[in-house]
């Protein structure tokens, strides 16, 4: 049997991945502080550090807090791009710090980094995620079947319906979509494109029954409507979940009432 | 100081916190504390699958999977407990099913079932399709399903409350359990909860090694809370090194892409694992396959110009299969590596993944302080506890049931338990423990810091007590972390503020890791033979008549305040299934 050329990297000539010739870099981390213990006021701060370019711009604030200033203060914890808490503004961008590379947002210039709009600043990159929650719990986030008799098995639901919502079921309510939305830094009161992404995930399901409900609670005046359609929200998921999409599809489903 | 009383205190809002809070809400007064909000916790990147016998795609059962796990566990396994564990999943995937989880599905709509590692139909004959998924996002379905349906029950939850201690009272000659300190975040607030029951569901303790899959907040903060009340730790040399974490970084790569009949190959293009595992080769257990991957690295076959990594092939399997299957560990691939998995293989090397060892139960999910006798009102499930289902090596989609089963058995019982006891009195100045604590660290000029010793840690945790491990690696780790344990206490930390320090409270977690750390390594140095996760060359063989056993740890205090390790055994329970050689 013939092998497969595996190191095919190598026969390149090229470094692998996260290899340890590749050559560290200096860059600079422009980052927006506030600690209201300290000042009112909220400052940036610029720090240089050594980073290999392949690395992700948590490490960077990892090495900035570990080894520079243990004052800087952010929320993480999984570091790959799967809990949803290191959202944050960079270079003017709504992404995770977890899974954006240096190498990937220019390092020649100072790297940015301010915390999400629209929800009040706590200390440094943090913010309260209370409204955003809050906005979340509004939509009714649980599956809610009138089954008269449970059935004593699973429920039965096609590959095709299953796939219906299965985009919108990636949410990781990070809130970088909502944070992103000149809807939602304007008036506060809107639901904010996370929470529709979430009613949408039950109102598309095939086994729930409270479309309805769901759809009144978003046919509020700081509900879906009010959204203008700038696709920021879609540019800012880090899941690429087509947010956009899926709020155009609930106001379809309003006017139609069909799902 | 604010002082809070709940019938039910639940520490941890991950899978395991979550399934106990909603069946403990129902049936008493319930507060969740959390040091994350729930939907941040680390089930949440479990990928590959739960397993139950639903026998939905081929002939299955419960009693195949018991045999099983307690062979994957090599033995050590509690059979009761693992027969508790089988017959429950079903019902276990059942009851998410109907809580909205949405599972992939059957062309006949039902819950579609792929295979793992381990689980085999009639008693290893072949791999069986067990593990019930959603693409490689299971854990992700599970806490969002349970989360969502916490919502709907009116969890009360306390986001950003981290619990730092343990309380325990003596009423007449029984220390019984009195409730938890927690820290808040937000405010640097301390909050004392009474509680006539706990239930500890903090999670994994991964973060003592360097290349691992673990979350940097699985820190095993409630093993260390209490394991420093004096209550002993089960079997924490047994650690689960995952094959395939991505190269260096650790992030995993699930089973499931196995599963799906992705291929370790060495730098020969070479299928090894058929040389290791004839029978279920890619897919024996996780032990297995990731000693035969260090074992082709050691004899120069590994990848790459270091020779260190082998690689996970997928390039064979349809593009198709794997955008519906594996999204989102292909989606790592490229965003990490820069790696196009369709077209290349992924390098890849064994991840520190899981504690089978923890806070020691029996199947109610009660909190034993010894080898029989209960800590009333005190419990644990999920990865912070020890029931023991595992034993010496946990089979992969079993820990997303056990935090179901045993999440939900915990909430039962200690809700129930809340009905029939009263509440224990709380030791004098209960926050004291904790004041002093946090005094010590804010107040300290010391030259040490958290990053440094973590860094140290870590390295000597990786080099020495990982995948082989021998008398003279693991006493180089011993005398390490005793090293790093002396110079923690001169750590001191920059912020001093109340709000929001996270620099505190990375100090804090740094002296939970030290103290596990040196419990492990303590127990593997003991542990004078090979089983499952732990495996010495100097004794490479299994060891029935002497080591048939679970270890437990306790923390001494002698007069003069010096500390030490007291290790004792605990018998395994063996019901139908007599210890076997394993093979694959
Ligand atoms: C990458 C990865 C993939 C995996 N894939 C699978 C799989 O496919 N199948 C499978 O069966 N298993 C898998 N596992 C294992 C499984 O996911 C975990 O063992 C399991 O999810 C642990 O759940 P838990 O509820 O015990 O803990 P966690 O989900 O880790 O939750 C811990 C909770 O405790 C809280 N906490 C911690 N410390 C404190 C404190 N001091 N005070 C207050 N709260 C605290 C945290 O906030 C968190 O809410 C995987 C694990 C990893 C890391
Ligand atoms: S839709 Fe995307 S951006 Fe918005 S909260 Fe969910 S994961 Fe984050
Ligand atoms: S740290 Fe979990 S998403 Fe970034």
């Amino acid at each position: 049997m013939a092998t497969p050329v595996l190191d095919k990297a190598d026969a390149a000539g090229q470094p692998e991945p996260g290899f340890a010739d590749s050559p560290y870099i200096t860059v600079t981390f422009r980052i927006r502080r506030f600690n209201p213990e300290v000042s009112a006021e909220a400052v940036w701060e610029d720090f240089q550090l050594e980073i290999d370019p392949k690395e992700r711009v948590l490490d960077g604030l990892h090495k900035i807090k570990w080894d520079i200033d243990g004052t800087l203060t952010f929320r993480r914890s999984c570091a790959h791009g799967i809990c949803g808490s290191d959202a944050m503004r960079i270079n003017g961008k709504n992404r995770l710090a977890c899974k954006t590379l240096i190498k990937d947002i220019n390092p020649e210039k100072p790297i940015t980094v301010e915390p999400i709009k629209g929800l009040t600043v706590l200390k440094d990159l943090v913010v309260d995620m209370e409204p955003f929650f809050q906005a979340y719990r509004d939509v009714m986030p649980f599956l809610i079947a009138k089954d008269t008799n449970e059935p004593t098995r699973e429920r039965l639901q096609s590959a095709e319906d299953r796939a219906r919502f299965d985009d919108t079921t990636k949410c990781i309510l990070c809130a970088a979509c909502t944070s992103s939305c000149p809807v939602f830094w304007n008036d506060g009161q809107y639901f904010g494109p996370a929470a529709i992404v979430n009613a949408h995930r039950f109102i598309f399901d095939s086994r729930d029954d409270a479309g309805e409900q769901r759809l009144e609670v978003l046919n509020d005046r700081d509900g879906v409507w009010r959204c203008r359609t700038t696709f920021n929200c879609t540019d800012a998921c880090p899941r690429g979940i087509e947010v956009t999409k899926a709020i155009q599809e609930v106001k379809r489903a309003l006017i139609t009432r069909r799902y | 100081m604010k002082i809070h009383k709940y019938d039910t205190v639940i520490v941890g809002a991950g899978g395991a916190g979550m399934r106990a809070a909603i069946e403990a809400t129902k049936r008493s007064r319930t507060a969740v504390l959390t040091k994350l909000y729930p939907t941040r916790s680390h089930t949440g990147a479990a990928q590959g699958g739960m397993a139950a016998a639903l026998a939905n795609v081929e002939e299955d059962n419960w009693e195949w999977h018991t045999f099983d796990t307690i062979k994957g566990g090599d033995y050590l396994v509690d059979q009761d407990a693992a027969e508790i564990l089988a017959k429950e999943a079903i019902d276990a995937v059942l009851d998410l099913e109907k809580m909205g989880l949405p599972f992939n599905r059957t062309p006949k709509g039902e819950i579609d079932q792929r295979r793992f590692g381990g689980h085999s139909r009639n008693h290893g004959e072949a791999p069986v399709r067990r593990a019930c998924y959603a693409a490689d996002r299971t854990g992700h379905m599970i806490l969002q399903t349970l989360y969502q349906n916490c919502v709907k029950e009116g969890v009360e939850f306390f986001n950003e409350f981290y619990v730092l201690d343990q309380l325990i009272t003596e009423v007449d000659g029984v220390r019984k359990s009195a409730g938890v300190v927690a820290y808040e975040l937000a405010t640097g607030e301390i909050h004392v909860f009474q509680a006539k029951s706990v239930i500890y569901a903090s999670g994994g303790t991964g973060k003592f090694f360097r290349v691992t899959s673990n979350a940097h907040t699985l820190t095993g903060d409630g093993q260390a809370a209490c394991y420093r009340r004096g209550l002993p730790l089960e079997d924490m040399e047994f650690f689960q090194f995952h094959p395939t974490g991505i190269w260096r970084m650790g992030i995993l790569l699930t089973e499931g892409a196995r599963g799906e009949g992705g291929i370790l190959r060495n730098k020969d293009g070479e299928r090894f694992m058929e040389k290791y595992a004839p029978v279920m080769k890619d897919l024996a257990s996780r032990d297995v396959v990731s000693r035969s991957i260090y074992t082709e690295i050691r004899e120069g076959r590994g990848c790459g110009p270091e020779g260190d990594h082998v690689y996970l092939d997928l390039t064979h399997l349809p593009p198709e299969q794997l955008d519906a299957k594996l999204p989102d560990i292909t989606e790592f691939a490229r965003t990490y590596l820069g790696i196009e998995p369709y077209t290349d293989p992924i390098p890849i090397q064994p991840t520190a993944h899981y504690a089978m060892g923890g806070i020691p139960t029996n199947v109610e999910g009660e909190v034993l302080a010894d080898n029989t006798t209960v800590v009333p009102g005190l419990y644990a499930a999920g990865e912070v506890a020890c029931v023991s289902v595992h034993g010496a090596n946990r089979l992969g989609t079993n820990s997303l049931l056990d935090i179901n089963v045993f999440g939900r058995r915990a909430g039962i019982a200690a809700a129930e338990y809340s009905h029939t006891a009263d509440f224990v009195e709380l030791p004098e100045n209960p926050e004291s423990f904790v004041i002093e604590q946090i005094e010590r660290l804010r107040d300290s000029t010391g030259n040490e810091r958290v990053a440094t010793l973590r860094r140290e840690l870590q390295e000597t945790m990786d080099a020495n007590v990982m995948v082989f491990r021998t008398e003279q690696t693991i006493k180089t780790a011993v005398e390490k972390i005793a090293e790093l344990r002396e110079r923690y206490k001169n750590v001191s930390i920059q912020d001093k503020g109340k709000r929001f320090n996270t620099d505190l409270l990375e100090a804090i977690e740094l002296g939970n890791l030290l103290d596990l750390a040196e419990v492990m390594a303590t127990s593997a140095l003991a542990r004078k033979e090979s089983r499952g996760g732990h495996y010495r060359e100097d004794y490479p063989n299994r060891d029935d008549v002497n080591f048939m056993r679970h270890t437990m740890a306790y923390r001494e205090v002698g007069d003069d305040g010096t500390e030490s390790i007291r290790l004792d055994y605990k018998p395994v329970v063996q019901t139908r299934y007599q210890p076997m050689e394993r093979k694959y």
